[in-house]
């Protein structure tokens, strides 16, 4: 249990009731015994050590912590571990097979979408979703729906570029 | 950052939900969507001993449109789902308009209407467009339903008439007058930060006259302001050149704005009179049109 706790928030003490949760995480049900308190990027990171998603300004703010909860963006440092109870998560870890990056890795890649890399997984879990709403997203709709993602060195331009090019690479696939 | 330790229920009916408030005797916290109460418990602005998640309970997220016009807004109802409605451009298009405007796009998959109304935030977009359309909040409690106006539900900066064991089941927008229109401007200096100045103004028209009016400020005072008085003397009339710069100037004069890094009193004042008239000189526009 401490392991859970180590840098995040004091191991629950004596009595203190936790909660067995399962949460599906990019296809595989995880089981994990939380503290009501703790937030659900704190269990991702470090109860079960998927350290893609990054904790940036831990005020809601940032967005680096933006993973897919029931296929819709959220930011996981706003949500309590025990609400996802039931549910179904996406991480940054479930973009690439073993063999292959996703085309919204892939686009980063191409045109030079990251610079430090600390905004890019909320950035790739934000684009997803939008692609799954909208396949084929002007440079304006990519700018909106990226809004909620603070990056602090590309200055978006390459990130948008990067979008647009997963989006066409996509659209490419599924014809 | 992380809260300090609190119980945690989730139930599954509303009444279930009410005895857990009930039984905690003004200790207990609902959590909707979370988008500004966790943020709070992370800064310990807010230590509740009990945290009611009302996630689980079924059938509190909808959008519906009764045949003369009433909307009513579930308490489980996201931005997002307001944003990509269907019915409300028609229905309501001052919540359409607001909804696109709410903080940022992943808050906005998570946090609620009613929970955004609730939460009586000075800034808040929702609290703003619900006072200007005269729309009300259902409660439910102990002993049963009850209907308080938004302009009395929201008592204060963070304080809404919520007595412990209520519950926010609904909000509703009545009936307009006529076609319900109007619009919702918000000036930010990007997107997720406090506003600058907010504006919302709504009108219920038949033909091209005006038949209601209601306006309401966010961000320019330390409440949600309701600017409705101001507003008042279009009633009756066909919107003119004239009227609408009375009434944006008497919009603008409820404003309690206080300078601040996002500008001075004076220039969100401005601010507030430039919105009016870009509303209702886009409004006379499209009911010129229509006639």
């Amino acid at each position: 249990m401490s392991s859970l706790y180590d840098e995040v928030a004091p191991a629950p003490a004596e009595g203190v009731p936790t909660r067995r949760i399962t949460v599906t995480v990019n296809g595989e049900p995880r089981t994990i015994d939380v503290e009501p308190r703790l937030l659900l990027a704190h269990m991702l990171r470090q109860g079960l050590k998927l350290t893609g998603t990054h904790s940036g300004c831990d005020t809601s703010n940032c967005g680096a912590c933006t993973i897919l909860f029931e296929g819709r963006p959220i930011k996981s440092c706003t949500m309590l571990a025990v609400q996802a109870d039931g549910h179904s998560i996406e991480t940054v870890e479930g973009l690439a097979t073993s063999s292959e990056l996703h085309p919204i890795q892939e686009g980063f890649k191409q045109e030079h979408g990251l610079q430090c890399g600390f905004c890019t997984p909320g950035m790739m879990m934000a684009s997803k979703a939008l692609l799954e709403k909208n396949p084929n997203p002007t440079e304006d709709e990519v700018r909106w729906a990226l809004s909620g993602n603070l990056c602090r060195c590309t200055g978006y331009q390459n990130i948008v570029k990067s979008v647009l090019w997963a989006a066409e690479k996509m659209r490419a696939e599924s014809n | 950052m992380y809260p300090s330790r609190f119980g945690y229920e989730s139930p599954k009916t509303v009444e279930e939900a009410i005895a857990i408030l009930d039984a905690s005797g003004g200790e207990a916290k609902i959590l909707a969507g979370g988008q500004s109460l966790v943020p709070m418990l992370k800064l310990r602005f807010a230590a509740p001993e009990m945290l009611v998640d009302i996630n689980n309970i079924d059938g509190l997220r909808y959008i519906n449109v009764e045949a003369d016009g009433t909307v009513r807004i579930g308490a489980l109802t996201r931005h997002e789902d307001l944003e990509y409605s269907d019915v409300l451009p028609t229905a309501s298009p001052v919540l359409a308009a607001a909804a696109h405007l709410v903080a940022d796009p992943i808050v906005r998959t998570r946090g609620t209407f009613v929970g955004s109304v609730c939460h009586a935030d000075p800034q808040g977009d929702w609290a703003a467009a619900m006072t200007a359309l005269g729309g009300h909040i259902v409660a439910q409690g102990p002993n049963g339903k009850r209907t308080i106006e938004v302009k009395d539900f929201v008592v204060g900066p963070f304080q809404n008439a919520l007595a412990y064991n209520e519950i926010a089941i609904e909000a509703v927008i009545p009936a307009p007058k006529g076609k319900s229109t109007g619009s919702y401007l918000k000036l930010e200096r990007r997107v997720g930060d406090f506003a600058t100045a907010s504006v919302a103004v709504s009108l219920d028209m038949v033909g091209d006259v005006v038949a209601r009016a209601g306006s309401a400020l966010a961000g320019v005072g330390g409440r949600t302001i309701d600017a409705t008085d101001a507003v008042a003397s279009l009633v009756g009339q066909k919107l003119t050149e004239e009227n609408i710069k009375t009434a944006a100037e008497a919009v603008a004069a409820a404003a309690e704005p206080r300078s601040d890094h996002r500008g001075t009193s004076d220039y969100k004042r401005q601010i507030v009179k430039t919105f009016v008239i870009r509303i209702l000189t886009g409004l006379a526009e499209s009911s010129q049109k229509a006639a």
